[in-house]
Order: C-alpha cells, then sequence, then structure tokens
C-alpha cells in the first residue's frame, strides 16, 4: 500500500488517461442511446490523445522554440529546456481523425433516425427483430 | 519519373478523388471515367513498381527527401510490392465491373461514390507502401472512415451495420495508436526499421511487450480475427454489392499484410516467437477461427452472408499460418493473401451479378440460375472449388502450403480445422450448385411453362468477372514462380534453416 501511491503520484497521467479510457469503453459497451454511445467513443480518443501529450512532456521545460534562433551561429539546444514537440504534432493528426470519424458516426446517426424514428438501440433491435 | 513511383500511386488517386467530387457538381458523366483514370494509373504504376522492385531489389523513397529516422519513408520490398499490385490491380477491375450496378443502385449518388472509392484505394495502397508505423495510422482510418461511408451508401439495415463497424473500427484503430504510443516512448522513433533496429536492447521490457500486443489486437479488429469479427457479416451483406466487392476482398487481407509486415520488420522474429510466447494462443484462436466461421456459414440462408463467413475463416487461415512460425506456412499466409483476394472478388462480383438481374441473393432465390446466367454461375463455381481448394486453382496450393508448415510445426489442430473448413466448403457450395442447378426443374415439369429465358449479366459487368476468374487458375499454375520470385525473398533467413 505504501508503494502504491507514490506510483500513482509519479505517474498520475498515465492512471488519468486509463481512467478517461475505461469510462469512454463503458459508455460505448453499456449506453443504450446511441448518441450517448458516439460520446463514448469521443472520450475514448481523446483519452490517447491526452496520453500522448502528457508524454512529450518535461518538468521545467518551456514551448519548443528557439530564442533568438536565426544569425546567432550555433549554439547547442539544451533538450531539457524545451518539451518534446513530436507527440503533439503527431496528435493534431489524430485530433482530425477523431473529429472526421466523430463527423461520420452523426451523419449514420441521422440516417438511423430518419429511417427507425429513434435512437435507442433497444429500440431499433425490436423494430428490426419480426422481420 | 521511375524513382517517384511509390508517391505517383498514392497521388494519382487522390488528386483524382479531388477532381471528381469536384466535377461532380459540374457534370456528373464525367466522375466515371476520371475515377477510372485515378484507378488505372494506380494499378500502372504499382505494376512498374514491382516489376523494377524485381530488377534492382528493395525501393526507398523519401518524401520531401528528409532522411529515414525524421521523415516519412515509403518501402517497397516484394512482399509489399505484390501486395499492392494485388490492391490497385482488383480495385481498378472491381471499378469497371461495377460501374453498371452503381448507376443502377443510387445513380444520384455518383460523385460522393466515385470520390470515396478513389480515397479507400489511396488509404490501402498507402498502408502499404508507408515504411512508417503513425503514416499507417492515419492511413488506415482514411480506409476505414471511407469504407463506414461506402458501407452506408447500402440500403435497408446499412446505416446501423456501419455504425457498428465504425464503433468497432474506432476501438480498433485506437488500440494501434496506443500501441505506436508505447513503443515511441520505448524507442523515441516512428520509422519501422528505425524502431527495429533499436527494439532488440529492450526485448524484455514489458511495455514493449504490452505494445505489441495492443498493435495485435488493434489489426485484428480491422481484420476481423475470430473473436473481434462480429461487425464484418452486418457490414458486408448490407454494403451495396459495388461496395462489398471492392471491401471484402481487400480492407482484411491488407490488415492481414500488415500483421505480418509488424511481425516481421518491426518487432522481428526473434521477438515475436522466442521472447513473446504467443505462438502457440495465436495458431489455436486461428484454428478456433477457421472452424467457428465455417461453421457459422453453414447456418445462413443469404449467399452474401454466407461469403462474409467463408471470409472469416479464411482471416483464420492467414493469421494461423503466419504465426505457425516456419518458412512453409509463412509462405503459404502470404500467398493466400493474395489468392484469397481474388477468391473473394470473384465470389463477391459473382453475387452482385446475380443481384443485378434477379435483385436478391437469399438461397431459395437462386433457382435456375444455371440456365439463366451460365457464364457467372461457372465463375462462381471456379472460385467454389478454389475456396475449397481443389488442385488446378490457386486456392489447393496456398492450403497445401499452410498445411505443411503445420504439419512441421506439430500443429495438428489447426491441420484437422482446415480440413474441417475445406469439407464444409464442399457442402456450402455444392448446397448452392444444387439449387441453382436443379432448383428450378421441378417447378418448370410441374406448370409445364417453358424454362426461363437467358438473362446474362451484362458485358461490361461479365468481362471482368470472367478475367479474375481464369485469374484463378492462372495464378494457381503460375504458383511455383510467384514463390519463388515474390515471396522467397522476404522469408526471414533464420525461418529457412
Amino acid at each position: 500500500m505504501s508503494d502504491l501511491i507514490p506510483m500513482l503520484v509519479a505517474k498520475y497521467n498515465y492512471w488519468l488517461y486509463i481512467v478517461l479510457m475505461m469510462i469512454g469503453l463503458y459508455a460505448m459497451i453499456a449506453k443504450n442511446n446511441l448518441i450517448k454511445k458516439l460520446v463514448g467513443m469521443n472520450i475514448f480518443q481523446t483519452s490517447i490523445i491526452l496520453f500522448y501529450v502528457s508524454i512529450g512532456c518535461k518538468k521545467g521545460a518551456g514551448i519548443p522554440i528557439i530564442q533568438h534562433g536565426l544569425n546567432t551561429g550555433h549554439h547547442a539546444v539544451d533538450l531539457s529546456q524545451y518539451v518534446n514537440p513530436l507527440p503533439h504534432v503527431l496528435m493534431l493528426t489524430a485530433i482530425v481523425v477523431s473529429v472526421s470519424t466523430f463527423g461520420v458516426a452523426l451523419a449514420l446517426a441521422i440516417k438511423i433516425y430518419q429511417k427507425y424514428k429513434t435512437l435507442e438501440e433497444d429500440e431499433i433491435l425490436a423494430r428490426l427483430r419480426p422481420r | 519519373m521511375n524513382e517517384h513511383y511509390p508517391a505517383l500511386l498514392i497521388i494519382s488517386p487522390l488528386l483524382m478523388a479531388f477532381l471528381v467530387s469536384g466535377m461532380a457538381w459540374i457534370r456528373k458523366g464525367i466522375c466515371y471515367p476520371l475515377a477510372v483514370v485515378g484507378s488505372g494509373l494506380c494499378a500502372w504504376f504499382s505494376v512498374r513498381l514491382l516489376a523494377d522492385v524485381l530488377k534492382n531489389g528493395t525501393v526507398q523513397y523519401r518524401l520531401g527527401g528528409w532522411e529515414a529516422p525524421w521523415g516519412i519513408g515509403y518501402h517497397v520490398d516484394s512482399l509489399n510490392g505484390m501486395v499492392l499490385v494485388v490492391v490497385s490491380v482488383l480495385a481498378f477491375i472491381n471499378l469497371v465491373a461495377t460501374r453498371r450496378g452503381v448507376a443502377a443502385e443510387f445513380p444520384e449518388k455518383e460523385g460522393a461514390f466515385y470520390t470515396l472509392y478513389l480515397l479507400f484505394i489511396v488509404g490501402l495502397v498507402g498502408m502499404v507502401v508507408t515504411g512508417d508505423l503513425f503514416n499507417l495510422y492515419v492511413l488506415l482510418e482514411v480506409a476505414s472512415l471511407t469504407s463506414y461511408a461506402l458501407i452506408a451508401l447500402g440500403k435497408a439495415r446499412a446505416p446501423l451495420a456501419s455504425l457498428n463497424y465504425l464503433f468497432m473500427g474506432t476501438i480498433g484503430g485506437c488500440f494501434y495508436l496506443l500501441g505506436v504510443g508505447y513503443l515511441y516512448i520505448m524507442t523515441g522513433s516512428l520509422n519501422m526499421a528505425d524502431v527495429a533496429s533499436l527494439l532488440p536492447d529492450i526485448y524484455q521490457s514489458s511495455a514493449v511487450w504490452v505494445a505489441f500486443i495492443f498493435c495485435l489486437v488493434g489489426v485484428g479488429v480491422k481484420m476481423a480475427f475470430f473473436p473481434l469479427h462480429v461487425w464484418l457479416p452486418n457490414a458486408y451483406t448490407w454494403a451495396p454489392s459495388a461496395v462489398s466487392s471492392l471491401i471484402a476482398p481487400l480492407m482484411t487481407k491488407v490488415m492481414v499484410y500488415v500483421m505480418i509486415r509488424l511481425m516481421l520488420s518491426v518487432f522481428s522474429l526473434d521477438f515475436t516467437f522466442a521472447v513473446l510466447k504467443l505462438a502457440n494462443p495465436m495458431v489455436w484462436l486461428s484454428t478456433l477461427a477457421i472452424v467457428m466461421g465455417a461453421s457459422l456459414a453453414l447456418a445462413q440462408k443469404n449467399l452474401k452472408r454466407m461469403f462474409c463467413y467463408i471470409v472469416i475463416s479464411e482471416i483464420g487461415y492467414m493469421v494461423g499460418g503466419a504465426w505457425l512460425g516456419n518458412a512453409a506456412g509463412l509462405t503459404g499466409a502470404i500467398l493466400h493473401i493474395l489468392n484469397d483476394a481474388l477468391m473473394t472478388i470473384t465470389l463477391f462480383l459473382a453475387a452482385g451479378n446475380i443481384y443485378y438481374r434477379i435483385n436478391g441473393l437469399e438461397l431459395h432465390q437462386l433457382q435456375g440460375l444455371f440456365h439463366r446466367m451460365p457464364l457467372t454461375m461457372a465463375c462462381f463455381v471456379t472460385a467454389g472449388l478454389s475456396v475449397i481448394g481443389v488442385p488446378p486453382t490457386c486456392g489447393f496450393f496456398s492450403k497445401w502450403y499452410l498445411i505443411t508448415g503445420a504439419l512441421q510445426a506439430g500443429q495438428y489442430g489447426f491441420v484437422a480445422a482446415l480440413l474441417f473448413s475445406s469439407l464444409v466448403n464442399v457442402i456450402l457450395f455444392f448446397r448452392v450448385i444444387e439449387i441453382s442447378y436443379y432448383g428450378g426443374m421441378q417447378h418448370a415439369h410441374g406448370h409445364g411453362s417453358p424454362p426461363e429465358p437467358r438473362t446474362e449479366a451484362p458485358a461490361t459487368m461479365l468481362t471482368p468477372l470472367l478475367i479474375v476468374s481464369v485469374g484463378l487458375v492462372t495464378i494457381g499454375m503460375y504458383t511455383g514462380t510467384i514463390v519463388t520470385t515474390l515471396i522467397d525473398p522476404v522469408i526471414p533467413a533464420a525461418l529457412l534453416r
């Protein structure tokens, strides 16, 4: 038990992403409304984005822009002064992917609503069963 | 120009996709020719690229001239050169074959359809050529997003099936992304070759193990590997026939390729087989996939749905073959990517032709089809024989390699599953043949009415179908050449001992 709390505190970002991910997964599995499922899916994706963003972080580091970088000759860049920008850039792409997935999913939800006049999954399934 | 083939074969369909979506507002009629140009160029470049690879060895392409670990690199050897040709050529054939069906099923949405079609090709082709783990994720999502939209073009339950596919597919994609994140934490690199060179020192790290498992689960969802397959039958059954004959042969096969690429080129064989003791459970899971896929196929009353379960059991063949851990099994798995893509497209194109004429694919509706559509049914029988594994067709040879590999590895359960599914396939196809050959006769005799006239599918739909079914036999006859020139160079030396 005494080991657990320091471990939780030291790596809280990982625990946070796992908790968020499980909330999203729970919503996708357990919720009956399709829009709630979609929101769960979005939470799931966001948790992974947060995970990536947090791994680029360093204690005491600033934004990765070299001050007076131009025309000052070659000076050594102290890597501990800057956060790693690559995971953040990757996540820009992942955000685009997640937004477009959400858009496609909402369009599908509209089509489903037009067809069945409901977004509750059990009602839709009940309507499909007799055939 | 030669050295730019890897980029050109992605750019040409991508540019055409934008042109098509713009032109759809101005002139509908021009969409299809533009799509043919985009897809045709892609196929042409990929064939030229494969020829180049065979002559000069592996092609490395640096996008924008950035050196390997920093920029995105494309990496083409004979393995993905082959998959590339399969994907782009079959997509082109399907584009030509389904022209009439598309015009009949959704005439007002042609612009959207051809745009999505081209973007889907971009996603698949990109996934195959790329040498970068994150780039692969993005292109995977491009292919998946377009396939959700394409499936939703169908009638009846298609939007619901597509939304379920979207939920499952997104979870799969996210797991893959998470796996890549773990790898990035451990190695600080996203380039496949670079990661592979950095990994050996940290094979014992549990983070690397978790990364591999996450990637495997993600890819497993996308390829519909047995316990994760639930989205596939509904999505592919309700999709329009032009879409299911595009997605069913290509998407799952490309995902199998991605799995093999991860196993061979990112996590090397030492890790996948020696450090991580997953080979046995994976082969058993594939055994289960084959048996369950075959058994569920028996229960289906709809032709397309039956094909979907056959696809699921074929995925088991390929995954199992790759995890057998010997040269014969891996050869069988890679060869089966090619063969299964051809068989599946023949089956689904035949189903598309039948649907075009009789507007339904329930088994009882197929009565008397041999008299009405003899050529289509002949192609269907060829594909059926290939799925069963009858010698001159290509299905026999990959199955032979798989069984040889399984016997060498001592996986008798896998051998039994392969034989079981072959027997079930015999039942499946001969049931269809019985209904469609003899089914109409009693009916005609009882009523004394003349037999129904021949209503063969139009020539534009029939010719591509004939080409792919001739391909089934041709590929079968040239199996030896294909294995020695294309597959043997990529089998790792460690397996050949």
